[in-house]
């Protein structure tokens, strides 16, 4: 049952993560290294309006997720579009703008350890595991952006529009879609995301300015075993990769620390395997 | 005219100029103060440095022979918790750039290596105020003429550091067999990190032999942010105190869903976050009842110099000093200012020799730099009553108190440790159930 909770719930965290950094890969071949970087920002945005100002705790999360989509927007705008047709200066760049974030962020805040009030206190046992209504409440936000991601890409014509983009830029160029607006739409999504992360997250965690680096191997690791820019492919590997965290957790106390390095292990067999990643192909056909 | 105005315009600029650049005439004593200035074990280094240097600066400086020399302080930031290369870095600036006199600071033991060398290098006294590891001062027995420089001001080695949680874990042990009458059984949670290896090691040997069965050690990542998986296990394996050795956030992470979760076990070992005045807030006050070794302590008195000491640092800094900023502050006003003021001189090997041969008192207890069996100076620090002993402090309803040493004996026969303030252990209430 423990496995079962912690799994679901670690894998529900990085599908979070890893969705809208394939999401921006597959539409505009944008690889955002600073995409956890987001998440870092909106974490500390809630910390600061919730703490420091004493805002309503889901106000200061809504603001912060707005805040960082905005300021993703402005990035993509002034920084990545000038830039977007080379892909390593692309690359290159979100680095050194995560570690901009990363530095700002330690002169604001410095690196002492902050952390953010629980929505919801207290908890409850199932199967003899205690769970906290936090982690739930954590599980519950994650299942439904999942599906509101899934709505809109698969019922709209945003999403319609994203996907043809996905598939075939320079077709979708010829049929009059302007392919940078759409761009700066789906990073806008995908900042979004990583932005919705940070805020379900940040109470369950405790925030210092490299909180970033962790999850952006384990992100990177989820997608490239996914496959790159496949969605549904992320959404698998999240939970593989979730479940295998929390059985290491669970069946060796005493190697608990090694839970990422199994976990890229796992990566790399599987590309050794299929370099395309689990879903590359299938993903590949879908599109 | 008008030549003559601007030649006098250019020499009055000169003049300012030069005034601006140089606001002190005297020669200054320059003391490097180094740590990782963005954490707050750095901020500690530079807090603790300032108030001795405003100190002695206040009374007229340091009287070096006939002279009487204001101390100036350098903040290098050794960046060392993200990279230790830029430590060396600092170190070396501090050098070669800033040509200071001496060094304070240091605290991650894989920077303070070759920190150490550097200064040893320029022959410059580096007096340690953060890493705890003893073959810093091994170094000095084993090659004197080298690292008879390098000084430790503050942790006490991490021997002496085990031997003080081991004796706060069998104190903690004996109030839970005298409340609730039940045998104890202990399970270790250590962050996986170098430095807590060889103290695992200690401590699964050691828990046996004070009367209470080991189920289990658990070494979550220093950086976890999640450890229900852990608590449920160690909930499982009938554990009623966990012997924590934390340094990292990993010790928020562990007090604060402990608590959360109500775990019937009591906390004991080292925590370094439960140190600070921020825990409570930093664990929603879920970190209540969490035992961790500390330095300072509102309302605990070591000597005649504590309350002075944390009157002046807690109304300047509006904070408990850490033991970093405590270590600064003695080396500087303590350790360096008496010894330099004895021989006259700034002679680096006449300091060194007048130092290591002192016994002098700082607010946290006397410092008497140690010697092996056979006598050669290690320059480490004397552990024990009626030297340096740190204490056991707890959180007890949102309140930092000292609750270690209580009528602490290091051997049978020997002297007596309780300081002033001390109160008793509480058990967390949900530990009786």
């Amino acid at each position: 049952m423990n496995i079962l909770i912690t799994g679901l719930i670690t894998g529900s965290m990085l599908a979070l993560l890893a969705i809208g950094f394939s999401l921006i890969f597959g539409v505009a071949r944008i690889v955002n290294i600073a995409h956890t970087a987001f998440y870092m920002v909106a974490a500390y945005c809630i910390y600061y309006l919730s703490v420091r100002v004493g805002l309503n705790p889901l106000l200061s999360m809504l603001t912060a997720v707005a805040a960082v989509t905005v300021l993703g927007l402005l990035v993509y705008k002034f920084l990545i579009d000038p830039i977007r047709e080379h892909e390593g200066a692309v690359l290159i760049a979100t680095i050194a703008l995560a570690m901009v974030f990363q530095e700002v962020t330690l002169r604001l805040f410095t690196g002492d350890y902050r952390t953010v009030d629980f929505l919801i206190t207290g908890f409850f046992t199932v199967g003899g595991v205690k769970v906290f209504y936090q982690q739930l409440l954590t599980f519950g936000v994650v299942l439904v952006t999942l599906g509101a991601v899934w709505f809109l890409l698969m019922k709209t014509r945003l999403g319609l529009a994203i996907r043809s983009m996905a598939e075939d830029r320079e077709v979708a160029n010829l049929m009059g879609m302007n392919e940078s607006r759409l761009a700066m739409i789906t990073l806008g999504i995908s900042v979004a995301l990583a932005g919705l992360t940070g805020a379900v997250l940040a109470p369950l965690t405790v925030l210092n300015p490299y909180m970033w680096m962790e999850p952006l191997i384990i992100m990177m690791a989820v997608v490239v075993l996914g496959g790159l820019g496949s969605i549904k492919g992320s959404f698998v590997a999240a939970f593989i990769l979730g479940f295998t965290e929390a059985l290491v957790v669970f069946l060796v106390p005493k190697g608990a620390f090694l839970k990422g390095s199994v976990a890229l292990t796992i990566m790399i067999l599987v590309l050794l395997i299929r370099p395309e990643g689990l879903f590359g192909v299938s993903f590949e056909e879908e599109r | 005219m008008k030549i003559m105005t601007l030649g006098w315009r250019l020499a009055l600029t000169c003049c300012i100029v030069m005034v601006m650049c140089f606001p002190a005439w005297g020669r200054t004593i320059k003391i490097g103060v180094i740590g990782p200035m963005q954490f707050v074990q750095g901020k500690g280094h530079w807090a603790g440095a300032t108030m001795a240097a405003d100190e002695i600066n206040a009374r007229g400086g340091v009287q070096v022979g006939g002279e009487k020399m204001k101390i100036e302080l350098i903040k290098a930031d050794s960046n060392e918790f993200i990279n230790v290369a830029d430590a060396t870095n600092a170190m070396e600036r501090l050098m070669t750039q800033d040509k200071v006199d001496f060094v304070v600071g240091g605290f991650r033991t894989e920077a303070v290596f070759p920190m150490q060398d550097i200064a040893m290098d320029y022959k410059k006294i580096f007096i340690d105020c953060g890493a705890a590891t003893t073959a810093l001062c091994t170094r000095v027995a084993e090659n004197y003429n080298r690292y008879k420089y390098f000084f430790r001001q503050t942790p006490f080695n991490d021997i002496y550091l085990v031997r003080t949680s081991f004796a706060h874990l069998a104190m903690a042990a004996a109030v839970m067999k005298k409340e609730l009458n039940v045998p104890i059984k202990c399970a270790i949670v250590a962050e996986k990190a170098a430095w807590t290896d060889g103290m695992i090691k200690a401590a699964q040997a050691t828990i046996p032999k004070l009367g209470m069965e080991l189920v289990g050690t658990w070494q979550p990542s220093d950086k976890a942010t999640d450890v229900t998986a852990e608590l449920s296990a160690i909930q499982k394996s009938g554990a009623n105190v966990v012997f924590t050795i934390f340094s990292a956030s990993v010790g928020i992470t562990f007090a604060r869903q402990a608590g959360e979760l109500k775990i019937p076990a009591a906390q004991v070992g080292i925590n370094v976050e439960a140190q600070k005045d921020g825990f409570w807030e930093a664990t929603k006050g879920m970190g209540n009842y969490v035992f961790t070794t500390n330095t300072y302590c509102r309302g605990v008195e070591y000597n005649e110099l504590t309350t002075p000491f944390m009157d002046k640092f807690i109304k300047r800094f509006n904070e408990t000093p850490t033991y970093t900023a405590g270590g600064t502050h003695d080396a500087i006003l303590y350790a360096l200012v008496p010894s330099i003021e004895a021989v006259g001189s700034l002679d680096a090997d006449k300091i060194v020799a007048h130092l290591e041969n002192r016994e002098y008192k700082v607010p946290s207890g006397i410092v008497k730099y140690e010697k092996t069996k056979d006598g050669k100076p290690t320059h480490d620090l004397t552990w024990g009553p009626g030297y340096l002993t740190s204490l056991g402090v707890q959180w007890q309803d949102g309140k930092l108190v000292g609750v270690w040493p209580n009528k602490w004996k290091l051997a049978p026969d020997g002297p007596e440790a309780t300081y002033k303030g001390i109160v008793p252990m509480k058990l967390p209430p949900w530990l009786k159930k």
